[in-house]
């Protein structure tokens, strides 16, 4: 497999590498972990003119918390967010989610960041940072903004991030209270990636009653989505296990599931529930746990 | 001196192979080498019209660019076909595409530059006029009326049709059955995906004439002889094929393909050396594919469970051409597997080979026994069922009896020896079959279904002998060469024809050597895969390295010991019938203090200035091992699973095997083979599944959509033996390569029945993925 023709660029600031950026326009691509982006320029279904490298640009990789907030580089590999003894601590459904990307390889190489801005309808972090009501950091030559992960992503490979831009940081709120998340996936017997992947973080009140969840799905649809009527279905509710099936039996209402080779859109519909069940169950045995 | 024979010695090629030291095509560097990358159809089916190389030949460092019709223009002939049945039609399949491109991704032009990014970059700049024509790429839609045609000279896409048994006999059987079960099943099409893909490098002396060519092959002297005598016309003596360290091969790697037939053409055409070596994705589009049938299958049986009749009728999907085994697949390695362990008196099968707009279809490991031995057992259960049988008790009804053989089947085979009920019994043991019965129970009252699937298979494997072969339509020999040749200092050079691409030759047939000539391992290297040191042979695949390839050194030992003997007693001055080979040294019998010792022998070998008279000098001895007849091991696979109700996974719980492999040269080695064989097995059953679209487009044609088995997704499984040797090679071994693969399959997939027996489920097609058994189970209760 050989790649067409392109230049290599390896900038050491970010300002340098907007510069570029800014210079090459459609035809430049950044290079994160390659996991994505290198196997389609083998297949030269990518053909980019120029490849700018984010491997020596300081300060964009690695896990730390300041106010509330987790902050992960968008450079940290899988391995590495998974392995982090703050995101084991506080967010353990991250680090359950990356242990089950990939294999060995991609999780050393592979990084969080490439994973968003890939957006791979199948892939497991949009998930599980959309039920954490991540946000993403984004950089341009126009300065920096935030953006919900659940917004950055648009499509099947289509996020809002526009040509001159990168991805900084992945932002995740601590939550707060009595709450406990879990993820949920089959994987496909190929690729690993996710056939369904179901993220849940649930909270509930000193009553035990569910005073809030977020629901979000991978490996369904076009891209990930929010299972809204789970959380509705659950609001209120003593998590018992009758509750929490009937609630999730909802799981892919209202969503527009895809079928592929894997299975019917019925059947990856019932995936979405039983998935989403097991997920629900976990994530409130750990609140309980709290 | 430690005998060899039996020991679990350490792989000697592992430490080359596993510390980045082997030696494969790819890693070949010779001066002046250039790139070949081919220009691959993206169509299943389409006329070819004009070829504008103009933008491709203005890349810098193309050398030549060389379509389908510059070979012709050349004098290059279609590759030819190794097995020929009565009335076969064989269209001619040129290295490169001539007027129509019959499958996706065959080869329609070569393009040779200087390096690789500049070969691929130009032919992705070649633009053909393709007129893109309907394609059928299924087997039973190929024969329906209306067809796409894929061959004009291969009318209603007809390759062959074939027959084996007593059709008459059959129908007699039928008509007296209590019970007629009947089932129709697909057996899919898989993708071999060894490990190394496939690579050549051509080069051509404009010197001398001499031309050769590294390729992973399985069988370098078929390649050779093919290449030379059919393809491209060089005089056979003037060619060199080696095939050096080659990773895996399945079966993938004995025919001969498109991509060397071309390297070696552009190498004569160029003078320089041409090399090639295929990416993942054309390894997925260009080898030859595996199994593919349609087949609708019936048994007979009495109300007792006695098998009376078989009765099967199958579609084979052959691909676009006949690659150079293929008839033999779906026929002889088929249909004469039918009657398995079992007794049944009359059994008929019916074959149709079918040209398709697929990639074509070979032989891949098991090749054809996994097909009949899947159906067969599955078919054993099906019975059992309708009968209101144990699947135990059902097999052992029908078991061919231990003092029966040698055994003659209704479907050609002799059975040389078997004791079937024997593997099964161990089998049963380790397992604990009453145990697991009440924990099934148990589990089903919980909403869990746990199965079990038993598997009593039989194999032919060793595949010989030339004459049989030769009457069924075989263009080769099926022997097997060896040389062994003892140096003046003792050590010794073994060339096998036999050729290893995984199978551990370097070890095992050392431990033969080394037992035989009592001289250190160490002292023994065995040298496969080369024409220019080897003598002709016909290489590995259908598990006849053992049977076969081993036993051909062995009789070469032999030939070197009598002659050892001769000389050592002449140096000893004593009678040869008096001198004794023991411990490495020869003496006369009761008086070891005076001896010779291999070395003494071997160097007077070679100064021969003291020899008995009229023998000549040198120690060295070749042989050709024909065997009588196939060999046949067998035994019982017991695989439990536990399917989930709502979303149709299967968990593997349980894998049992008891193999009757012979006698065992080397456990270890045997151990690895039949774990990777169960795991290729099982992988058919649960995964791996080669899938077109209406088009003829390869819609599973990487690794991210086709699932080759991951070693985590399989369990520990439990191994254990019987030994039953065979008389038909003095080594008393039978093939270990294909067992796994042809069991187990059919293992899983019964144990997946059974897990959805309360559904009232009878049976689901391969591969049993959680989304199909969800399907078959949606609206179902227990
Ligand atoms: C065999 C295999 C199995 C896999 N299995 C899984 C799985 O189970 N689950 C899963 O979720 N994923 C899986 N992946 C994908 C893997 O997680 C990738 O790592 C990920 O999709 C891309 O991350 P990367 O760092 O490798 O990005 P790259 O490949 O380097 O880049 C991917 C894309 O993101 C863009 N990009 C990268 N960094 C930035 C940035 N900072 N700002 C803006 N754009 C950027 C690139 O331009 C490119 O378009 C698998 C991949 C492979 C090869």
């Amino acid at each position: 497999m050989y790649a067409a023709p392109f230049e290599y660029h390896l900038p050491t600031t970010v300002a340098e590498a907007l510069g570029l950026l800014e210079k090459f326009g459609d035809e430049a691509k950044l290079l994160s972990g390659s996991q994505s982006l290198v196997p389609l320029m083998k297949l030269r279904l990518a053909t980019p003119g120029h490849v700018v490298d984010l491997r020596k640009v300081p300060g964009l990789s690695g896990v730390t918390e300041s106010g509330g907030t987790v902050v992960i580089g968008a450079m940290t590999t899988h391995y590495e967010v998974g392995s982090s003894p703050l995101v084991r601590t506080k967010l353990p459904m991250m680090a359950e989610a990356a242990g089950q990307i990939g294999d060995t390889q991609v999780r050393n190489l592979g990084t969080i960041g490439g994973s968003l801005a890939h957006a791979d309808p199948s892939a497991d972090w949009p998930a599980v940072l959309a039920a954490l009501d991540a946000s993403v950091r984004i950089a341009s030559s126009r300065g920096e903004r935030n953006v919900k992960v659940e917004e950055l992503i648009v499509g099947p490979l289509t996020t809002v991030l526009a040509p001159g831009e990168i991805l900084l940081q992945v932002r995740v709120p601590l939550p707060a209270g009595r709450y406990g998340g879990a993820y949920e996936k089959l994987p496909h017997p190929a690729s690993r990636f996710a056939i369904v992947g179901a993220a849940a973080e649930v909270f509930l009140d000193p009553g035990g009653k569910v005073s809030n969840s977020r629901i979000a799905l991978t490996g369904i649809a076009s891209k990930v989505t929010r299972a809204g009527y789970v959380e509705q279905a659950l609001l209120g509710k003593a998590p018992d296990p009758a509750a929490i099936k009937s609630a999730a039996a909802r799981a892919a209402q209202g969503i527009e599931v895809r079928a592929d080779l894997t299975g019917s859109a019925e059947y990856k519909a019932n995936l979405a529930a039983v998935y989403t069940e097991r997920a629900v169950k976990r994530a409130v045995s750990r609140a309980l746990e709290r | 001196m430690e005998t060899m024979f039996g020991k679990s010695i350490k792989r000697r090629e592992d430490p080359r192979l596993v510390t980045g030291k082997g030696n494969f095509v790819d890693d070949l560097k010779i001066p002046f080498t250039t790139h070949a990358a081919f220009v691959r159809s993206p169509h299943a089916h389409a006329k070819i019209g004009k070829i504008d190389t103009a933008a491709a030949r203005k890349v810098p460092g193309v050398l030549a660019i060389y379509t389908g019709k510059d070979l012709v223009a050349g004098g290059v002939k279609p590759i030819p076909v190794g097995w020929l049945l009565p009335n076969i039609k064989v269209p001619a399949h040129y290295p490169l595409a001539v007027d129509k491109a019959r499958h996706m991704g065959e080869p329609v032009a070569v393009v040779v530059a200087e390096t690789p990014y500049a070969a691929r970059d130009a032919a992705e700049l070649v633009e053909v006029d393709y007129d893109v024509l309907p394609a059928v790429p299924d087997g039973a839609d190929a024969l329906k009326r209306g067809a796409p045609p894929v061959h004009d000279d291969a009318p209603g896409n007809v390759s062959f049709k074939w027959s084996i048994g007593d059709a008459k006999a059959t129908d007699a059987a039928f008509a007296k059955a209590d019970k007629v079960v009947k089932q129709s099943f697909r057996n899919h099409r898989l993708i071999p995906n060894a490990i190394e893909p496939r690579a050549c490098l051509a080069s051509a002396q404009p010197g001398t004439g001499d031309i050769t060519l590294w390729v992973t092959s399985q069988n370098p002297h078929v390649h050779r002889l093919i290449m030379a005598a059919f393809v491209l016309g060089i005089p056979e003596h003037k060619m060199r094929v080696i095939s050096p360290d080659v990773g895996g091969g399945f079966g993938s790697k004995i025919f001969i393909y498109p991509e060397e037939c071309a390297a070696v053409w552009a190498s004569r055409q160029l003078s320089r050396p041409v090399k090639w070596t295929a990416d993942r994705r054309e390894a997925f589009l260009a080898d030859a594919h595996g199994r593919d049938h349609h087949t609708e299958a019936e048994m007979a049986l009495a109300a007792d469970g006695k098998i009376l009749g078989l009765r099967v009728k199958t579609v084979a999907n052959l691909g676009a051409y006949l690659s150079l085994f293929a008839p033999a697949v779906p026929t002889y390695l088929y249909g004469t597997l039918l009657a398995g362990a079992y007794t049944t008196p009359a059994i008929h099968c019916e074959v149709t080979g079918v040209f398709t707009h697929t990639t074509p279809v070979d032989a891949y490991r098991g090749a054809g026994r996994p097909e009949a031995t899947y159906l067969l057992e599955r078919l054993m259960d099906l019975s059992a069922k309708e009968l209101g049988m144990d699947p135990v008790d059902i097999r052992r009804k029908n078991f061919i009896p231990p003092d029966k053989f040698p055994y003659q089947t209704p479907v050609a085979l002799l059975y040389d020896s078997g004791n079937y009920a024997g593997a099964l019994d161990k089998a049963l043991q380790i397992f604990d079959y009453k145990a697991f019965r009440r924990e099934q129970e148990q589990a089903r009252k919980q909403g869990r279904y746990l199965g079990v699937g038993f598997s009593t298979y039989l194999e032919a494997c060793g595949l010989a002998p030339s004459q049989v072969a030769g009457a069924l339509g075989a263009q080769a020999g099926l022997y097997e060469s060896a040389n062994v040749r003892v140096h003046p200092t003792g050590k010794v050079s073994v060339f096998t024809g036999s050729h290893s691409h995984g199978q551990g030759h370097e070890t095992t047939f050392a431990q033969v050597v080394a037992d035989e000539l009592q001289v250190p391992i160490d002292d023994v290297d065995i040298i496969h895969g080369d024409t220019g040191q080897v003598p002709f042979g016909m290489g590995s695949y259908g598990s006849r390295s053992g049977p076969v390839g081993a036993a051909a050194i062995y009789m070469s030992t032999q030939k070197i010991k009598e002659k050892a003997k001769k000389i050592a007693a002449h140096l000893l001055e004593a009678n040869e019938k008096d001198v004794t080979h023991e411990g490495g040294k020869f003496f006369v019998k009761g008086s070891p203090d005076r001896s010779k010792s291999f070395f003494d022998v071997s160097l007077m070998a070679y100064l021969a200035h003291n020899l008995p008279k009229g023998l000549e000098p040198g120690l060295e001895a070749l042989s050709f091992f024909d065997p009588g007849n196939f060999v046949f091991p067998f035994g019982t696979h017991i695989c439990v699973v536990e399917v989930e109700r709502d979303t149709g996974y299967v968990h593997l719980r349980r894998y049992v095997a008891v193999d009757d492999l012979g006698r065992v040269i080397n456990p270890m080695i045997v151990d690895g083979m039949v774990h990777g064989g169960i795991a290729q097995g099982v992988s058919q059953a649960l995964w791996e599944h080669a899938e077109y679209d209406e088009n003829g487009q390869l819609i599973t044609g990487s690794m991210m959509n086709y699932a080759l088995p991951k070693a985590d997704e399989l369990i520990p499984i439990e191994l254990a033996r019987t030994e039953t040797p065979t008389p038909v090679n003095p080594l008393g071994v039978k093939g270990a390569g294909e067992t796994g693969t042809i069991a187990s399959t059919a293992a899983v997939a019964n144990a997946v029945m059974d897990a959805l027996s309360p559904f009232g489920i009878k049976h689901i097609d391969m591969p049993l993925t959680p989304g199909r058994i969800w399907e078959a189970l949606k609206g179902k209760g227990a």
